[in-house]
């Protein structure tokens, strides 16, 4: 009897590891590894949304893609743009959750305030951006000014643009970064510092060879984790630029908009977010491999 | 270490603390004063620190340009995409933190890591040849790309912390599974539920890209509706102060909150192992 009693306890108990997840891993499959095959089936054909039927091109698409002169262009435009404003984000972030790792007064009133910007809605601050970034009107000149600097194009010209938008990410993200790495930094051991301040190394010292090593992985982590929507920035550029001056802020991501929802080339616009998805798949992997290695 | 020596470092650390603080009081009040200057006030130069205050543009926004409908469409939004969030994530964590389902917890990671666009289109697609653009249906099932993996990946770390005795106890007194778990377990994570749905609210309410492509006149949600305030070739600076202020509002307040948990709701179970 009691061996029944077990048998169907341990059989709820499988049935249970598999009803709990299946409502949500079955929408997820709907809403995700659906359109993804929708998407890779589109990217062979040539369709044009509203005009007759997707027709099966092979690998032309991918062909075109190589002599599209705004594709290289989005290639090197999202490289200067996440490399720097992910460099520039890491750097900071690490900086400033060490800078918060120190008990303070006043020091959760000043978190509360310097992460503002990362729950606000990206494309009302974005806005507001654009305005303090206007070279005629904008407030960001009249300071500048106001010290003595000249006043910036900013994103009116398509040598500075690319640095005005990576101010606005690193003023948006950077609090993201400083938040997974002070996590980090407050679940380190202790042992390992008292043991290096008994041997008299200094701070510079201590970091170098005990945070740094330690603290990695977590920063690989929040590396992988901001560089998912780093890559496929959207709503900051688009609020601002719309990929100008010309195309001098015009992401590969945000080509693959323009193809797929401006020129409604569905077939081509798929073959370029095809493209995109490798491209944040393989850094993805690359980084992962760093994150577990000794 | 001397008097002297202290007090410049301590100066040194609160001046740190201004530097943190300054740029994002400074775009936020920026935003604020926008909202509350006239139009031509807004393109005055040099830029008025000081000024006479004006509420016409809040009620420009409301009574020209129907953001309370626009309000109320974003708030439907989330709320149901946060809701059914919970109702299929709670479950779902909760079985991969009880029987170490790491598998499903990674085909949940690969919803955020496809760019959104590639769902679009396909989703464009099908929901027009269903007839579901600009309805509340096609909103809700795609900011659940967002919300649910959120959702779950934030309450696993919080069902792992409910020790397992509870539910054995619960269970050997006669409950099924089902009750163990919402009368038992649930109840045990409010906290986690609580930011969890709010984490989900704030990324929900954000959500451009979707609503910009997949609404219309009758569920265009706010991000999309300030955004309209620059699309008939004149910027109307006054209105996007104004509008940005009260959608940007609500969102911090939430994110004030939960500020403690948005780690885990971010990092997604990266920071583990």
């Amino acid at each position: 009897m009691r061996r029944i009693a077990q048998a169907l306890s341990d059989f709820i108990d499988r049935r249970q590891s598999w009803v709990f997840p299946a409502p949500a891993v079955i929408v997820l499959l709907l809403i995700v590894v659906f359109p993804i095959a929708f998407n890779l089936y589109l990217a062979f054909t040539k369709w044009t949304i509203g005009l007759g039927q997707p027709r099966f091109i092979g690998l032309d698409n991918f062909v075109d893609l190589l002599t599209d002169e705004r594709v290289l262009n989005g290639t090197v435009v999202m490289i200067a743009f996440s490399g720097l404003s992910l460099a520039l984000e890491m750097g900071l972030g690490l900086m400033i959750a060490l800078y918060f790792n120190r008990e303070f007064k006043g020091s959760e009133a000043v978190q509360a305030i310097y992460i503002f910007p990362f729950a606000a809605t990206p494309v009302a601050v974005a806005l507001i951006w654009r305005i303090m970034l206007n070279p005629e009107v904008g407030v960001l000149n009249y300071l500048l000014r106001l010290v003595g600097l000249p006043g910036s194009l900013w994103v009116s010209s398509e040598h500075t643009v690319i640095l005005s938008l990576v101010m606005v990410d690193v003023w948006k993200w950077t609090p993201m970064i400083t938040l997974i790495v002070l996590a980090g930094l407050k679940s380190l051991p202790h042992d390992p510092y008292e043991a290096a301040r008994i041997d008299g190394a200094n701070a510079l010292q201590i970091f170098w060879h005990i945070t740094l090593p330690m603290i990695r992985p977590v920063l690989i982590a929040a590396l992988m984790l901001r560089s998912l929507d780093n890559l496929k920035e959207f709503d900051m550029i688009y609020t601002i630029t719309q990929g100008g001056p010309g195309i001098a802020s015009e992401t590969l991501y945000l080509y693959s908009y323009t193809v797929g929802f401006q020129f409604f080339k569905a077939g081509y616009g798929s073959a370029l977010m095809v493209v995109v998805f490798l491209i944040v798949l393989v850094f993805n992997v690359v980084m992962n491999r760093l994150r577990l290695a000794k | 270490m001397s008097v002297a020596v202290k007090r410049i470092k301590s100066v040194l650390f609160y001046s740190g603390a201004v530097a943190l603080c300054a740029p994002p009081l400074f775009v936020f009040a920026w935003m604020i004063m926008t909202g509350l200057k006239t139009g031509s006030q807004n393109i005055a130069y040099p830029p008025e620190f000081f000024f006479t205050p004006t509420l016409e543009n809040f009620r420009a926004v409301f009574q020209q340009h129907d953001f309370f409908h626009f309000l109320m469409n974003s708030v439907i939004i989330a709320t149901l995409a946060t809701g059914l969030s919970l109702v299929l994530g709670l479950p779902a964590a909760y079985s991969i933190a009880k029987y170490k389902q790491g598998r499903i917890g990674l085909i949940i990671l690969l919803a955020r890591m496809t760019p959104f666009v590639s769902y679009l289109l396909p989703w464009y697609i099908i929901f027009r040849s269903m007839g579901l653009i600009d309805t509340y249906t096609a909103l809700t099932v795609t900011h659940l790309i967002i919300t649910l993996p959120m959702v779950t990946w934030l309450m696993i770390s919080f069902f792992e912390s409910v020790p397992a005795e509870l539910e054995d106890a619960a269970m050997i007194d006669g409950c099924t599974r089902l009750r163990t778990f919402l009368t038992i377990v649930l109840p045990l994570v409010r906290n986690g539920i609580a930011t969890s749905a709010i984490m989900a609210f704030i990324f929900s309410w954000n959500q451009f890209l979707f609503s910009l492509i997949l609404s219309g006149p009758r569920t265009k949600t706010v991000p999309v509706a300030v955004y309209n305030f620059i699309s008939y070739g004149k910027i109307d600076w006054a209105g996007i102060g104004a509008a940005a202020t009260l959608i940007v509002l609500p969102v911090s307040v939430f994110a004030f909150f939960v500020r403690k948990s948005i780690v885990q709701g971010l990092t997604m179970g990266a920071m583990k192992d």
